[in-house]
């Protein structure tokens, strides 16, 4: 196989479906289920040719019934299959809360370890296509915050690929928060950053590993999904007034690759955390407090980037207002430093 | 009724256009004058008219996330829904919600983006008339694709149990997204989804604005005379794609075709003539019908777009102490200078 055959460019929604297709491939347990995602391919892209390849009965449209098929994929996972279910939006996590998190999040606890739930959730999030309130929330910090969920953001098509290997291999519940900008869907053009060179064969990303995206010596920029590419957009802005920015890719959520964070803080004394989240008890604050914990006196300054409390707004310029852009990030990294 | 189906279609037909402008040639659901998504509901007017003609403005609609066509036939300010749909400040809801989350408390009008999850508070309406001993009623909208849905089945359940003056619409176009109904539950018809309830169920088998005013009549009679919730189906048809932008490669040539070739609006004045309505007269509605969909948008158009900083506004009516409803929250936290 040639270089070129084993490492092509791929688009974030690309290279989850190799992901997932490979998984299928490899594990007749592996089945994927959701809403539009046979037929249609997933709204956002995120199962484009499954269906071709695996049939309906492993790639499965289901009704509008998410405690019905979100519990049904907690079911399958607890006798040993690795279904992998599809919420369209986060946003509609709600109609089915308590099948992700008094089952899903909780059997294997309360079984004392004897269940396991070897399933992936995943969900687009995330806004700045105009979409209002109900459709637009990122709500990283939710599934945070629930003990038994594990929840990756890849930011691009390298870790999309990396972190989905990884998250059908597990035998813990993960929720796969993919966002809808970086996808690389016809009419929700990405930035140029998702897309990215993807070894064809398998790999693994291991969950709580963050990983440094750019070097840095002022400030450490810590972020995840969408904002990477602002954050490094905004390095770039500010590389010419000479401030160098580190900006670290958390990958995942839970486990929080802590460690990564305080290195850099250690060396850059300022911290910036940029979220798409809404602000309080969300990512913002547990970053700032976990390097409180663990290297208090590095810290210079702190400044936090994130959606300030607000529904997500309809109208461009509300929304703009609300959700962190690239020059909110360059002003925040220059009050840090 | 006539008047109200012929407003929507020209409504529809107007917004279309509007919304594709910038958008096009490769779709870019972020550009353009309308923002966000924008489901269009050309071929549904029958149920929307004939249930509406039997309401006054303090009888409660919700509705779904397609629901300009409801919206007008209960009455709602064309011009501020108008400018909602554009994202304006004198929109309805000062440009925060949307096409999707139209709020016209005058006429007690709300809509949600979430699937069945506008069928609850329809029956918290009809509870509270039935507790203040008024004899309005509220009407919940659905769409076939929402009837496999917990908040739509629970709300059929708690409405027969406490007999409230609640009516459910569902309009069946045949497609949930992607997803025709044969492959979403095996009962053809939903309105034998009342039967678990003990509650009258009546299906429209076609697009007939006449038999949709007559079947519906009895329901909010019923309704008002307090003898308990109806559940009614509405065969409609879906002449677009589920939003705009949608390729519907999912779907039958045929199908659309059928589709296109139902009417209810040719129909219904088919019937008008018939009954002796001249042709003149039929004319002279279509004219008002479009030069108040004209003046709408035009006035739309017109209006400003939203202070950026009035996003932060109205996340609450009595903001707690502490909360500066106003100006966003981005100071400098912690650091020692």
């Amino acid at each position: 196989m040639s270089e070129a055959e084993s490492t092509r460019e791929l688009t974030m929604s690309r290279a989850m479906v190799s992901a997932i297709a490979h998984e299928m491939r490899e594990n007749d347990e592996v089945f994927y289920m959701g809403e539009d995602v046979a037929d249609y391919g997933g709204i956002f892209d995120s199962t484009q040719g499954l269906r071709e390849e695996f049939g309906y009965d492993r790639v499965m449209d289901v009704p509008i019934s998410e405690t019905a098929y979100l519990g049904a994929a907690v079911g399958a996972a607890q006798v040993g299959m690795r279904p992998i279910a599809e919420l369209m939006f986060v946003d509609f996590f709600g109609v089915a809360m308590d099948q992700i998190y008094n089952q899903m999040a909780k059997n294997t606890y309360m079984s004392g370890g004897t269940v396991s739930v070897p399933m992936v959730l995943t969900a687009a999030v995330g806004g700045t296509y105009n979409d209002a309130a109900q459709h637009s929330q990122t709500l990283y910090g939710t599934f945070a915050h629930i003990p038994g969920l594990k929840v990756v953001v890849p930011s691009t098509a390298y870790e999309a690929k990396g972190l989905m290997h990884n998250a059908i291999r597990d035998d813990d519940p993960v929720l796969y928060m993919f966002h809808k900008r970086l996808m690389g869907i016809g009419w929700m053009p990405a930035p140029e950053g998702p897309k990215t060179p993807v070894p064809e064969t398998d790999y693994t990303i291991p969950f709580g590993k963050a990983d440094v995206k750019r070097e840095g010596d002022d400030v450490t920029v810590v972020t995840l999904g969408l904002h990477v590419h602002r954050a490094l957009e905004a390095a770039e802005t500010l590389d010419s007034d000479g401030v160098s920015a580190e900006v670290i890719d958390l990958r995942s959520l839970v486990p929080l690759d802590t460690d990564t964070i305080v290195e850099s803080v250690e060396k850059t004394g300022n911290l910036v955390v940029v979220d798409e989240d809404y602000r309080s008890f969300g990512v913002t604050g547990e970053v700032v407090a976990s390097v409180a914990d663990e290297a208090l006196g590095a810290l210079e300054r702190v400044e936090r980037v994130a959606v300030p409390d607000v529904p997500i707004p309809y109208s461009r310029p509300l929304e703009n207002e609300i959700i962190p852009s690239t020059e909110d990030i360059v002003s925040a990294i220059e009050r840090a430093q | 009724m006539f008047e109200d189906m012929v407003t929507a279609r020209h409504y529809e037909e107007r917004l279309q256009e509007e919304y594709l402008e910038g958008k096009q040639p490769a779709f870019d659901i972020s550009a353009g004058p309308i923002p966000g998504e924008l489901h269009l509901a050309a071929g549904h007017e029958a149920a929307a008219a004939g249930v509406c003609q039997h309401l006054t403005d303090d009888d409660v609609v919700t509705a779904t996330h397609r629901p300009h066509h409801i919206a007008i036939a209960k009455g709602v300010d064309l011009k501020r829904m108008t400018a909602e749909i554009f994202g304006r400040e004198t929109g309805l809801g000062k440009g925060k919600g949307g096409h999707m989350h139209l709020f016209d408390p005058e006429v007690n009008f709300a809509c949600s983006g979430i699937i069945a999850e506008g069928c609850p508070p329809a029956v918290g309406a009809g509870l509270a008339a039935k507790k203040r001993n008024e004899d309005s009623v509220a009407v919940s909208y659905l769409g076939e694709g929402a009837i496999d849905q917990g908040a739509f089945l629970e709300s059929l359940n708690f409405a027969a149990l406490f007999d409230l003056p609640v009516v459910f619409v569902i309009e069946d176009n045949d497609w949930a997204i992607s997803m025709p109904k044969e492959r979403v539950t095996d009962v053809e018809n939903g309105a034998k989804r009342a039967d678990g309830f003990e509650m009258p169920g009546v299906r429209v088998d076609c697009d007939d604005a006449i038999e949709v005013y007559e079947v519906a009549g009895e329901a909010i009679g019923r309704a008002r005379d307090r003898n308990g919730p109806t559940l009614i189906e509405v065969q409609v048809h879906r002449r677009m794609g589920h939003f705009m932008g949608d390729p519907e490669s999912y779907r039958p040539e045929k199908d659309q075709e059928a589709a296109a070739e139902r009417d209810s609006i040719s129909r219904l004045e088919a019937d008008l003539r018939e009954a002796g309505v001249t042709g003149e007269r039929i004319e002279e509605i279509r004219t008002t019908a479009h030069d108040r969909v004209e003046e709408a948008i035009a006035w739309a158009k017109e209006q400003p777009q939203p202070d950026p900083d009035s996003a932060h506004e109205d996340v609450f009516v009595n903001p707690p102490s502490g909360v500066t409803d106003s100006e966003p929250d981005v100071g400098t936290a912690g650091g020692d200078d």
